[in-house]
């Protein structure tokens, strides 16, 4: 039922940016589109995601460009088109939720409202049904918790009914606890809404949870953008390697269609795929490697441990990558070329640690080569 | 003690009035004029923003009677403005009350106007982003939002404004005068009677003074202690 409702209104549906602008030495200059209604934006803090939100909503004008949004132009510099924030029809969820400060719950809620004051005070119960506000609607937001705050906001924006809701980093300011319970939380109570809906974070984790479709951002302009569990699977540039979450990440010397060299571990890699013209890096999970004792296999790589840190729930072994021996290698290595050595990230889950207590450290980490990402 | 139940008896009480008065009229209009320069300031760009703030604030920094001087060559009868107001509107404003107001206010004016802009400036601008989305008109959003979460520091700007109008001298001898009924302030008859050695009477007026402006800012802060108990300021 759900999806046939999304199929229909899915002609309309829609999000076209293409925009410029100039903030001192900082340049912001981004396109992308989506069909998708649920897009998350990743990207470190100051690479512009921020920015391009608030141009959506029109709280920022771009220096030039085009924003369509399900089929309506917001804003065009050639047609000189730049629809008011106030008739944009977009919910804006600050990281602060920038709830009014005088205002009771309940007003909060009813600010962005229009019409007889019986309608609005009904549209205003419902939300504070909805959102469970029951209790909470006569105090301040001063007085309430940072989850309570959350609702409030996101009652606002929801009675307001906008086409588009807009998610900036509405976590980053939270302890780990609440924030788990409070993404599940935002997640469901977002399932029944229609429209489109944009969440920036520089947490992977929240967007792998949240978004079907994905845009990396990287210093004002965007890295690659696609299905989020493909980009995850495979990132295809460097940056978009590093901002899902890539630990081990080598420059390569590419030797043929089937081998490189990984020039920051000191490793040779073969490969049963080509490996592409253009590739000149190379990245490892940290979670996928796997241990070997005694033998050495395929693209495997020796190690000597430089440090480690134990989490509640996992292991993080910081590991200086051994000089190859020369007969595995086929040539001699130079002592300069180590310098450049990086340490490998390898991470290993609660369950699995407790082979290294009977077996030791291994002797080599193997790359499993499906694993191996291959990146321009 | 006999002496200073004669004074008071004898006292004409003309000059609490006409420095109350003075002070409510100037305050109320710089409330206003305060509030809407510092709303245009907020939005102005840093260049043009220096200039005017610099325009706006120049009464304050100045010596009264500098102002008092403009004032006069503004408002003078023989010169232009003054001409235009006396014979269109039967306007006088040297040598009439009118004159301790508008002296006063220009003095005042710049602290209710830096007041209201630090307010505003210390304002989340998400807030006003907020309303924006939220489909609020720019005006609802001043008068329901910026204004009461602006609420302590534009309080405080009316308080430092109203005692600053109360004791206004400087200009207000320049421009009104010290007419005995008319335009003699507190502040003037203080000056006056100093000079003729009746230091009874000015301590009248001294401990007048004081009383109000103590009971103006007791008064403030009792209101404003209730309201902002529950408003988190950042």
């Amino acid at each position: 039922m759900q999806r046939s409702n999304d199929e229909r209104k899915g002609n309309q549906m829609g999000l076209a940016v293409r925009i410029k602008k100039k903030l001192g030495d900082f340049c912001l200059d981004v396109e992308f589109q989506s069909e998708s209604s649920r897009i998350g934006i990743l990207g470190a803090s100051g690479c512009g995601k921020s920015m391009t939100l608030k141009s959506i909503a029109g709280i920022e004008m771009p220096d030039q460009g085009e924003i369509t949004v399900n089929g309506q132009e917001f804003y065009h510099s050639d047609e000189k088109i730049n629809v008011k924030p106030q008739k944009r029809k977009v919910g804006y969820l600050f990281q602060n939720y920038a709830l009014f400060p005088t205002m009771t719950v309940a007003k909060n809620i009813e600010a962005g409202l229009k019409g007889p004051k019986q309608e609005k005070k009904k549209r205003v119960d419902e939300m504070i049904r909805t959102f469970q506000l029951e209790g909470l609607k006569d105090r301040l937001p001063g007085e309430l918790s940072g989850g309570q705050q959350q609702r409030a906001a996101l009652a606002r924006i929801m009675a307001y009914e906008p086409d588009v809701i807009l998610l900036d980093e509405p976590f980053s300011a939270m302890d780990m606890f609440l924030k788990d319970r409070l993404q599940q939380e935002l997640i469901e109570m977002l399932s029944d809404y229609r429209g489109i809906v944009i969440l920036v974070s520089h947490n992977r984790d929240e967007i792998y949870r949240f978004s079907e479709e994905l845009i990396i951002m990287d210093r004002g302009a965007v890295v690659t953008s696609g299905k989020t569990k493909e980009i995850f699977a495979n990132p295809g540039k460097r940056e978009a390697a590093r901002l899902t979450g890539c630990k081990n990440i080598s420059r390569i010397q590419r030797l043929d269609a089937h081998r490189m060299k990984a020039l920051d571990w000191g490793a040779k890699l073969t490969l049963q795929r080509e490996i592409p013209e253009g590739t000149a890096y190379v990245g490892f999970r940290a979670h996928e490697f796997i241990p070997v004792w005694g033998e050495r296999r395929e693209n495997c790589i020796r190690v000597r441990l430089a440090g480690q840190a134990e989490l509640p729930f996992e292991k993080n072994f910081y590991l200086f990558p051994e000089k190859e021996k020369a007969d595995s290698c086929g040539e001699e290595e130079d002592g300069e070329e180590r310098q450049d050595m990086q340490n490998l990230c390898w991470f290993l889950q609660k369950d699995k640690w407790r082979m290294l207590e009977d077996k030791g450290m291994p002797d080599y980490l193997q790359f499993r080569e499906e694993q191996l990402l291959l990146l321009s | 003690m006999g002496t200073i139940w004669d004074i008071l008896n004898n006292l004409d009480w003309s000059p609490l009035w006409i420095s109350l008065k003075t002070g409510a009229v100037a305050t109320f209009i710089s409330f206003f004029l305060g509030i809407y320069a510092a709303r245009k300031a907020v939005k102005m760009t840093p260049g043009k923003k220096a200039v005017i703030d610099g325009i706006l604030t120049l009464p304050m920094v100045l010596p009264p009677t500098v102002a008092g001087f403009f004032l006069l060559l503004l408002f003078s009868r023989r010169r232009p403005l003054g001409i235009l107001l006396y014979e269109n509107f039967d306007i006088k404003v040297v040598q009439t009350w009118l004159g301790c107001v508008i002296a006063a206010t220009v003095i005042a004016f710049p602290l209710m106007y830096r007041n209201a802009r630090a307010a505003f400036e210390q304002i989340d601008v998400n807030l006003v982003y907020a309303g924006r989305t939220l489909g609020m008109s720019e005006m609802r959003i001043f008068w329901t939002v910026v204004i009461p979460s602006a609420g302590p520091g534009i309080a405080s700007g009316t308080i430092l404004t109203f005692a600053r109008a109360l004791g206004e001298y400087g200009a207000t001898s320049m421009l009104a005068g010290n007419i005995p009924g008319k335009t003699g302030t507190i502040s003037q008859k203080i000056a006056m009677v100093i000079q003729d050695g009746d230091y009874a009477t000015a301590g009248i007026w001294v401990a007048a003074v004081i009383l109000i402006a103590l009971a103006v800012i007791i008064l403030m802060n009792l209101i404003l202690g209730k309201r902002m108990k529950t408003v988190k300021r950042w």
